[in-house]
């Protein structure tokens, strides 16, 4: 079910083009900052892996909740 | 929260009251932890711990006179402890060289004590410590005074001369042989007169609570307090140490009578459950003292006194580590910070507010009133992480929209009961609702209606009082609507609610309808199952539905058995306070307790409650699958239908209703695209509160936009879409209008700003 090293990386369906590492900014109770993602470079669509949701992403949301 | 609220109910939890041997000891020596300390073999951690409440340790343990014998809890079950005998070994084996007394700078003034037994060395002892410059006399050849006299053959004089030895150590200078007038010592600042139980007659008024003695600077106390056939030790030493205090302070200028309550020997408020203590004998001390061994034996001995009963019972106390006392101050802390991390939040989130603990606490404190009064602070302060509840309160949402609410008869008619199944059992088992309806129709008449929807309650354990009270206001409306009926309710916890915020509703429990009108069994069934009636925590107080319950249950064949908790002392499924979204792996551990009472199945009557249990691998029957199905037994392994099936049930209800009932029909279906999910994602999707809704909305969107990442070689797409407050991820198969086969979707609360031109 999760993205593991060895499968093929994500395409943007929609521009049909790789994605490619970039500054994407993500906000939450207020605060915003800038972090690296996977992106299309041509449409922005961004690729959040499923571990990242469900880890670091799910801890900062607890920080952020309780700040 | 008030602070002064907050202190009320930081005073209603007794746990950290002093046991009973403390309490009673006039010094407060920390026998528990005294003992515990000698039953891990730990002597020299016990002699430091006799040094904060008495100078002598060696001393006071061979001449105590015990005060705390009488109170021990230990007395009931085998004798007290040997508490004297275990401070003597403490001393023995604990303190191999002599203490290190530390003493504060000196203070320039002098303090004269006349006698030398255990108040006067006290006081001097004290006093020393505190930076006085001390002089004893002594009008006979030793130290010691009358204790020499009462303790005769007790007293070795090893012990004494090396505890007294302290005494010249700290700089107190002894004048022995010397006879002195406590009120003719020019030259000291302040005289403290302890010269054994002389003639009660040289001071005739001595303050019980600061020794004054009549001439400003003079102070008594000790044995001349209690006369000489009422000698005791540790009073002496007690009176020494009080008599300090007001010399001190005297001394300073400060008040001698502020804040004095806690001196002295006083009762104890901590409870101690006593029912399952198996008596162990008290040993006999040898005159010699105890060896180490049996010093250990008898530290073990000691019941270690505390309360604890609400966190003995209930899984959420327990997980923190701690107990209400520590727990409301923790919660009101975090209601009062300005800036920085609120750390318990989650301790205020995680509560089931069941109230079992306030059935169990001898002074019924109650942690579903703390947090769910910090709770609405939270809310009001916007200060609620929007993750506790936020899926519970869309749930519902759904449940109180025109997809699932529903009245009959329909606006314009009116009836003169109404059922009112609760959201939870639409959800759960929609023709049982049918059924029930129709079941209450034929026996009392065809002037009964029905309401589907949610009475409030997860707005209220949210601690949302704006969502409750447009719930209740709905409610009512639509209830004056139909004719102001009574109320025929299926579930406790709608009932908690209405009667809280509508005290004037005419409401009845479907359970004490059916069995008072004896309609429970439409026909006769074979002797049915034995179950575990699981009494629901919303209905804790609510004894008539609870033998309505029992009645009924009995009726249908069932042979009852009770569970170690049950009826008032019932526990939570873990669904209370919506603890289930709050904080999963705690609700998981308390319905696993909650489970494993008994190994028969359960037989409940809250939907919520037989879900929770069957959802976690528990056969559960509900009351009205004993009614309405024939293989009752089979349905006890029904699966919990899962969040999305919930909100299809209640939604397919009200199509079926309003088809067979009403004129107007609602449409059959809403052209959702089928989606096809293997029972280990749904799982995952269960776990993760994704609801097969949120997924539509995602592929749908992705389908539309073309928004959507694809991997080369496979035929996956991966889809986000913001729904509401929460980005839903999906990875699936299929295309246009489906099928489509879903293979995992995760979420995040956290937003992200895409943009093109970053």
């Amino acid at each position: 079910m999760t993205t593991g090293a060895k499968e093929p990386s994500w395409l943007c369906a929609a521009c049909g083009i790789a994605l490619e590492r970039g500054m994407v900014e993500i906000a939450y109770m207020g605060s915003a900052f800038p972090v690296e993602l996977q992106r299309c470079p041509r449409c922005g669509i961004v690729y959040i892996p499923e571990e990242l949701a469900l880890t670091r992403m799910a801890e900062a949301e607890k920080i952020l909740e309780d700040k | 929260m008030e602070k002064q609220r907050l202190q009320e109910l930081e005073n209603q939890c007794i746990q950290e009251c002093a046991p009973p041997c403390t309490a009673a000891c006039p010094v407060h020596v920390d026998c528990r932890g005294l003992a515990l300390f000698m039953a891990r073999g730990d002597f020299a951690a016990a002699v430091k711990l006799l040094r904060k409440a008495l100078p002598f340790p060696a001393v006071i343990g061979a001449v105590c006179d015990q005060p705390c014998c009488a109170y021990c809890n230990r007395g009931r079950v085998g004798g007290a402890i040997e508490m004297a005998a275990l401070e003597r070994a403490a001393a023995r084996f604990g303190e191999t060289a002599p203490p290190r007394i530390s003493l504060l700078p000196s203070r320039g003034k002098s303090v004269a004590i006349v006698g030398s037994g255990l108040s006067g060395l006290t006081a001097a002892f004290d006093l020393r410590k505190k930076g006085y410059s001390v002089t004893v006399f002594e009008k006979d050849g030793r130290l010691g005074g009358s204790l020499r006299e009462h303790a005769a053959g007790r007293l070795f004089p090893e012990i004494a001369e090396k505890d007294f030895s302290v005494i010249e150590s700290m700089g107190i200078e002894v004048r022995l042989n010397t006879a002195a007038d406590p009120r003719d010592l020019p030259g000291f600042d302040a005289v403290y007169a302890a010269p054994g139980a002389a003639p009660a007659h040289a001071f005739p008024a001595i303050d019980p609570l600061t020794y004054e003695a009549g001439t400003p600077g003079v102070f008594a106390g000790g044995s001349l307090l209690r006369g000489s056939g009422n000698y005791s030790p540790i009073f002496s030493v007690s009176d020494g140490r009080r008599a300090a205090v007001s010399i001190d302070r005297f001394l300073q200028g400060a008040s001698l009578t502020a804040s004095r309550t806690g001196e002295g020997s006083l009762g104890s408020c901590l409870y101690t459950k006593m029912d399952a203590v198996a008596p162990v004998p008290a040993p006999c001390v040898p005159a010699q003292g105890f060896t180490n061994e049996a010093a250990m034996q008898e530290g073990a001995r000691c019941l270690q006194c505390q309360c604890l009963e609400c966190v003995k019972v209930c899984t959420y106390l327990e997980s923190f580590g701690g107990y209400p006392k520590k727990y409301v101050r923790e919660i009101y802390n975090n209601l009062s910070i300005v800036m920085g991390v609120r750390q318990s939040n989650t301790l205020t989130n995680s509560c089931s507010l069941c109230g079992l603990c306030a059935e169990v606490c001898p002074n019924d404190l109650n942690m579903a009133d703390v947090c769910s009064e910090a709770r609405r602070t939270m809310v009001s302060q916007k200060r609620m992480p929007a993750s506790a509840h936020d899926f519970a309160l869309r749930d519902m949402a759904f449940a109180n929209s025109d997809a699932c609410a529903m009245a009959l008869p329909a606006p314009g008619g009116t009836c003169s009961r109404l059922f009112f199944p609760g959201c939870q059992l639409a959800a759960s088992a929609p023709d049982h609702v049918e059924k029930c309806y129709r079941l209450l129709q034929e026996k009392l008449g065809s002037d009964v209606g029905l309401l589907l929807r949610c009475c409030g309650a997860p707005a209220d354990w949210a601690g949302r009082d704006d969502l409750l009270e447009q719930a209740i206001d709905e409610f009512g409306e639509l209830h004056r609507s139909l004719g102001s009926p009574q109320l025929i309710l299926a579930c406790p916890s709608c009932s908690r609610v209405f009667k809280r915020l509508l005290p004037g509703l005419d409401s009845v429990s479907l359970w004490e309808i059916l069995d008072r009108a004896g309609i429970a069994a439409p026909e006769a069934k074979a002797a049915g199952p034995v179950v575990c009636l699981h009494d629901p925590c919303s209905a804790r107080h609510d004894d008539a539905v609870q033998e309505s319950a029992r009645q009924i249950a009995a009726r249908l064949g069932c042979r009852l058995e009770e569970l170690p908790f049950s009826r008032r002392m019932t526990a939570c499924c873990s669904f209370g306070g919506l603890q289930w979204f709050a904080n999963n792996k705690l609700a998981r551990a308390g319905i696993g307790r909650r489970m494993r009472e008994s190994t028969r199945d359960y037989l409940t009557y809250c939907s919520m409650c037989r879900d929770l249990f069957a959802g976690q691998g528990k056969r559960c029957l509900h009351m009205l699958d004993l009614m309405f199905e024939d293989d009752a037994p089979g349905r006890a392994g029904r699966a919990c239908p899962t969040w999305s099936q919930r909100r299809d049930n209640r939604a397919r209800l009200k199509r079926r209703l309003c088809a067979g009932i009403k004129e107007e029909t609602m449409p059959e279906t809403d052209g959702r695209p089928e989606l096809i999910i293997a029972p280990d994602v749904q799982a995952v999707l269960e776990e993760r509160f994704i609801l097969t809704h949120d997924i539509t909305r995602v592929i749908e969107h992705a389908e539309q936009t073309g928004r959507k990442l694809t991997r080369p070689g496979t035929d996956r797409f991966l889809a986000h879409h913001r729904v509401g407050s929460v980005t839903y991820w999906v990875e699936y198969t299929g295309t246009g209008s489906g099928p489509f086969t879903v293979h995992t979707a995760y979420s995040h609360r956290m937003e992200i700003r895409e943009r093109a031109d970053i």
